[in-house]
């Protein structure tokens, strides 16, 4: 019995370690995070304050009559306030609420305004399209000169202190784009265009994860987030808006030719090569991304070859259907892909 | 980002008509112009020489590219699906089937080609009238092997099941089916209610909806 009492007295504690690392909320690695977490710490503090009042004034009442009237009779107008001294305290205590709850509003008020003025004219600013998908993010890079863009899927790139307009859109139901490092939530609603301005501060890396109930596979929909100094950044910018090159191995050229004469190909785009679906993620530099299928699998030889043999064991219910590759061919697109840079 | 390609009425699917991000298009297009910019150049010539050499000139037009121009059908191609198969009873009227089926419908672009069932450069697929047979065995053939007029074959391009689940809702926008089966929503725009929300009008009975000849 006092086990499980103090293991239950742990469970919290437990709970805590979640706080901390890629994901979580109090992240302060971005400037519109720190914002908020400005407003949440000045919330805990102001009702922290007068929750601490009231329980003073609750104590200290049950203190004053404990013990008293043991014979349990009525004990009348022992609790109206007589005296001028409670009256003027009561009447304090209510402008104090008022006062209290007028500057939280405030503070909502201008940390919301700060948010909206994330993108302060002049600033360079990283164009990002964000499309979700059941059970997947697309992202589709844009830039002033168009035969730059790029698509990639299930990751972005940031660079540190430059505001990136991020536009949400959604092909089915609704998500919720939430790098809680980073910012606060926004919806992406099928039909209508909404935004979100990220601005981090920090080099890392997070983990964003969709925060509306979508389906089936909702709990697989994670995108990766890093955020890069500029420099790192501009590199994977050049890397990204290459195209393919050629498979040079025989398995991989026969990986090649399966996966543009099949399945594959009805769904998938790798950007210089006959492929150009749009319904399932790009694969153009699949290996330079750390997970597949939304952040349910690390990349990699063996998680490729489980994903690609039998999709809907690994996330049931995915988009990508049951194909029934034979081992050779299983093998062959494998090598194909893992030339992918 | 997207090739303006993509919204054609070319089939997703077919990848060699999507040059991968529009860049193939280009080079294609930019090495057969930089041929016609150089013509050969002749030496100033006179009499005979001259005409030899349009004789010459002239051989290059052998090279010409090949036109089929009486465009005769191709010979029916179509493989069967024989009839009775389970999966025919398993697929049709069957509500997850059908939302799958009106998702691919719009993935692999045969709206492009049928527009969203009332017929383009395809046939209707929402009247009753059906010109390779309306089980669902003759629909899936359909959409596996091809039709000769036009209608491209997605063995290999689509999975067995998809096929089957494409039939499943082909099958839906003509046939009456069971409206709990039904999608209340369609995928696209629409001025027109949906399925589940229309007036079910008589199933005419068969004798009836196919007089004989001597009727008439
Ligand atoms: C009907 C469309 C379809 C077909 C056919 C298809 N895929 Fe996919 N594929 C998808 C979708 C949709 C996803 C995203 C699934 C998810 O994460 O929920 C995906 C995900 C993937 C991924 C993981 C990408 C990432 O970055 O997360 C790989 C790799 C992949 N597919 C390879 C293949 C190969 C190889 C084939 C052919 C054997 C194939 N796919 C056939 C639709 C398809
Ligand atoms: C390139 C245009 C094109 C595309 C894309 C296309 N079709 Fe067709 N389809 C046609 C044409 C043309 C015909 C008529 C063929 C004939 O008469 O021989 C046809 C015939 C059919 C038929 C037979 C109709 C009948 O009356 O028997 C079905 C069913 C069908 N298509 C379904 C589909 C489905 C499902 C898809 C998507 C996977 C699709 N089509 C994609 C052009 C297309
Ligand atoms: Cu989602």
């Amino acid at each position: 019995m006092r086990r499980r009492g103090a293991s239950l007295m742990l469970l919290p504690l437990l709970a805590l370690a979640g706080c901390g690392g890629i994901q979580t909320i109090g992240g302060r690695e971005g400037r519109e995070a720190a914002l908020i977490d400005d407003l949440f710490t000045l919330f805990c503090i102001v009702t922290g304050l007068f929750f601490a009042a009231v329980m003073a004034f609750l104590f200290a009442a049950y203190w004053r009559r404990g013990g008293h009237r043991a014979d349990r009779m009525p004990d009348e107008g022992a609790t109206a306030p007589r005296d001028r001294g409670l009256r003027i305290a009561l009447f304090a205590w209510t402008a104090a609420v008022i006062g209290g709850l007028m500057g939280l509003a405030v503070a909502s008020f201008l940390t919301d305004r700060s948010l909206a003025y994330s993108t302060a004219a002049g600033r360079p600013v990283v164009s990002i399209e964000l499309i979700g998908n059941q059970w997947w993010w697309e992202a589709r890079y844009h830039f002033p000169d168009p035969s730059q863009n790029f698509r990639t899927a299930n990751e972005i790139h940031l660079p540190t202190g430059s505001a990136a307009m991020i536009t949400l859109k959604a092909n089915d139901v609704i998500h919720s784009f939430w790098v809680p490092n980073l910012a606060g939530k926004q919806d992406l609603i099928p039909g209508r265009v909404t935004d979100i301005v990220l601005t981090p501060t920090k080099v890392g890396r997070y983990r964003a994860q969709c925060a509306e109930y979508c389906g089936l596979q909702h709990a697989h929909m994670a995108l990766d987030v890093t955020v890069d100094t500029p420099a790192d950044y501009a590199r994977w910018l050049a890397a990204q808006t290459r195209p393919a090159a050629a498979p040079t191995t025989p398995q991989a050229i026969a990986g090649y030719r399966f996966f543009m004469t099949r399945q594959c190909s009805a769904c998938h785009a790798v950007a210089g090569t006959p492929a150009g679906a749009g319904v399932g993620p790009d694969l153009t530099h699949l290996m330079s991304r750390r997970t597949i299928a939304a952040g349910t699998l690390p990349n990699g030889t063996g998680p490729l070859h489980a994903w690609i043999a039998d999709p809907q064991g690994v996330k049931p219910g995915a988009n990508m259907p049951y194909i029934g590759l034979d081992a050779d061919e299983l093998h062959n697109v494998v090598a194909y892909l893992e030339t992918l840079k | 980002m997207s090739s303006p390609f993509r919204n054609s009425f070319l089939p997703r699917a077919l990848p060699s008509l999507h040059a991968g991000r529009g860049r193939g298009w280009v080079r294609l297009s930019k090495r057969r112009f930089a041929s016609l910019a150089h013509p050969p150049l002749a030496p100033p010539l006179q009499g005979g020489g001259f005409i030899a050499l349009a004789f010459l000139l002239a051989l290059a037009g052998c090279d010409r590219e090949q036109r089929d121009m009486n465009g005769q059908p191709k010979a029916e191609t179509a493989a069967f699906v024989p009839r009775g198969d389970p999966r025919s009873a398993e697929y049709e009227n069957n509500a997850f089937h059908i939302a799958q089926g009106q998702k691919w419908f719009g993935w692999f672009n045969c709206s492009g080609c049928h527009f969203h069932g009332g017929g383009g450069m395809g046939p209707p697929l929402m009247d009753d009238q059906w010109r390779y047979g309306g089980r669902m065995e003759d629909i899936v053939a359909s959409i596996l092997y091809g039709r000769p007029n036009g209608m491209p074959d997605w063995r290999n391009k689509i999975t067995e099941q998809q096929a089957w689940e494409l039939a499943a809702y082909v099958k839906s926008l003509s046939a009456h089916p069971r409206q709990d089966a039904l999608s209340a929503r369609a995928d696209e725009m629409s001025n027109t209610e949906p399925q589940t929300l229309q007036e079910r009008q008589k199933v005419v009975p068969e004798t009836k909806a196919q007089p004989s000849g001597e009727e008439n």
